[in-house]
């Protein structure tokens, strides 16, 4: 498969990381922040490869494991209504809420649907008129684009039975974040591909300059991330913070402006909790006051939530990358990909799920 | 979530007032909105995420890169070697 095969090839991949070996003369801490990355580290064990130098860290790449515990507890309360047809993306349903998921729901007779693109559930709302269509609109900056879009869909068709449940997060303030916090141990950023060919690489150069660190955009291919740590390594060894990019086929410094103006025109950034870390000022994005109408958080009145969160579960030390899966006492036993008690476990790119599934159990 | 697959446009029409195309990934075809990526044209490669084109792939950069990779590889195994 052309553009993504190469990025495959096992000789190039030694090529690079032969060369992170002859550059390294210390240990260094680096951090990727996309769930979609941690998986590929895991997958193609490049952890494993790389030198002992070297410690990859996971940062809270990933959008469903960081939705707020009430927020999951209010989808499943809206799910359970009659007469809505609930639709999400196909790794929210078998998040944990306080007592049960969206699988479950539709188990017990919910209208609960999987949707690939958020327009098929614009479809369903203008193919069931006597329904009211939510959409569970999660995501970093990746899945913005499409999400604003169908709320324009929504609005220029005259559709008043669709409304999004909104969960949105942006990585700029989340690295704030980390980086700011005294435990930190991050000496370099891995920046998100996806996220970057969005929103381009424009707001990381404060974040390089403030803590003095190296940022470099990276893709999800093996050769792609190996390229993304030799880039960081390069920087680390010879004392330079500045963001480079190691997805240039995709990726440039301003981004997608179309896709910019349409997230600008739907959403405005707000103060977000996210589930394990806390609230981080300016870190999600919500609907505009004149979309007023698609929020489905006001649309439906719920009874008062109190989330339940599992006293086992350590997700939130390991979204900070304080510690890793196998670390915690019910990894593997207790927590189970089939039985999670965390969103870490069940997201397909939770930290905890890919620790499991490509069999981490010690360094 | 974050997983955007690159594709080839393999037609571009427009549907439901936005500009949409079809995707070749090689063994599936799949309809993906271009609205986000109005210069593209057929042939073009570009990664898809959630149903919608995030950007166009750059067949310069992309050569570029693995240009220099490939050289990188073969100074490894000439190190190697001597």
């Amino acid at each position: 498969m052309k553009h993504v095969t190469e990025y495959r090839d096992a000789a190039l991949v030694k090529g690079v990381i032969a060369e992170i070996q002859r550059l390294v003369t210390r240990p260094w801490v680096i951090m990727e922040i996309c769930g979609g990355q941690t998986h590929a580290i895991m997958r193609y064990g490049l952890d494993q490869l790389l030198p002992d130098e070297i410690e990859l860290v996971h940062g809270p790449g990933c959008p469903v494991c960081v939705t707020p515990l009430e927020l999951i507890d209010k989808a499943l309360a809206i799910s359970s209504m009659p007469d809505v047809i609930f639709t999400s993306y196909g790794d929210m349903l078998r998040v944990p809420g306080s007592q049960n998921d969206l699988f479950s729901v539709r188990a017990n007779s919910g209208d609960v649907r999987v949707v690939y693109s958020p327009l098929d559930a614009v479809r369903i709302a203008r193919e069931n008129p006597d329904k009211e269509v939510v959409f569970f609109a999660i995501g970093f900056e990746t899945t913005a684009p499409a999400n604003a879009m169908s709320v324009l869909q929504a609005h220029s068709s005259g559709l008043h039975n669709y409304s999004v449940l909104v969960s949105h997060v942006r990585v700029p303030p989340a690295m704030d974040a980390i980086l700011s916090s005294p435990h930190n141990r991050v000496q370099a950023f891995l920046a998100a591909g996806h996220v970057c060919a969005v929103m381009g690489y424009w707001e990381y150069p404060r974040i390089a300059q403030q803590y003095r660190i190296p940022v470099v955009v990276t893709g999800f291919e093996p050769l792609d991330i190996a390229q993304g740590i030799l880039m960081a390594v390069r920087q680390l060894e010879q004392g330079s913070y500045v963001v480079d990019n190691a997805y240039s086929r995709v990726v440039t410094f301003a981004g997608n402006q179309p896709a910019q103006a349409v997230i600008n025109q739907v959403f405005v950034e707000c103060d977000r909790k996210w589930r394990g870390i806390g609230m981080i000022p300016n870190s999600g994005w919500r609907l505009r006051p004149e979309f007023h109408d698609y929020d489905a958080e006001t649309r439906f009145s719920v009874s008062q939530i109190n989330p339940d969160e599992s006293p086992l579960c350590i997700a939130g030390q390991i979204l900070q990358g304080l510690k890793l899966p196998h670390h915690c006492p019910a990894f593997g036993t207790l927590c189970t990909p089939e039985q999670p008690l965390g969103a870490t476990m069940v997201s397909s790119e939770g930290a905890c799920a890919a620790y499991y599934r490509y069999a981490r159990v010690e360094r | 979530m974050c997983l955007a697959v690159p594709g080839k446009i393999i037609e571009i029409y427009e549907s439901g007032g936005l500009l949409m195309g079809k995707i070749d990934f090689g063994d599936i075809y799949r309809e993906a909105c271009l609205a986000y990526v109005p210069e593209a044209q057929i042939g073009d490669y570009t990664v898809i995420h959630v149903g919608f084109a995030l950007h166009l792939v750059s067949e310069d950069e992309a050569q570029e890169t693995l240009a220099l990779l490939r050289q990188l590889a073969e100074a490894g195994d000439q190190a190697e070697i001597s």
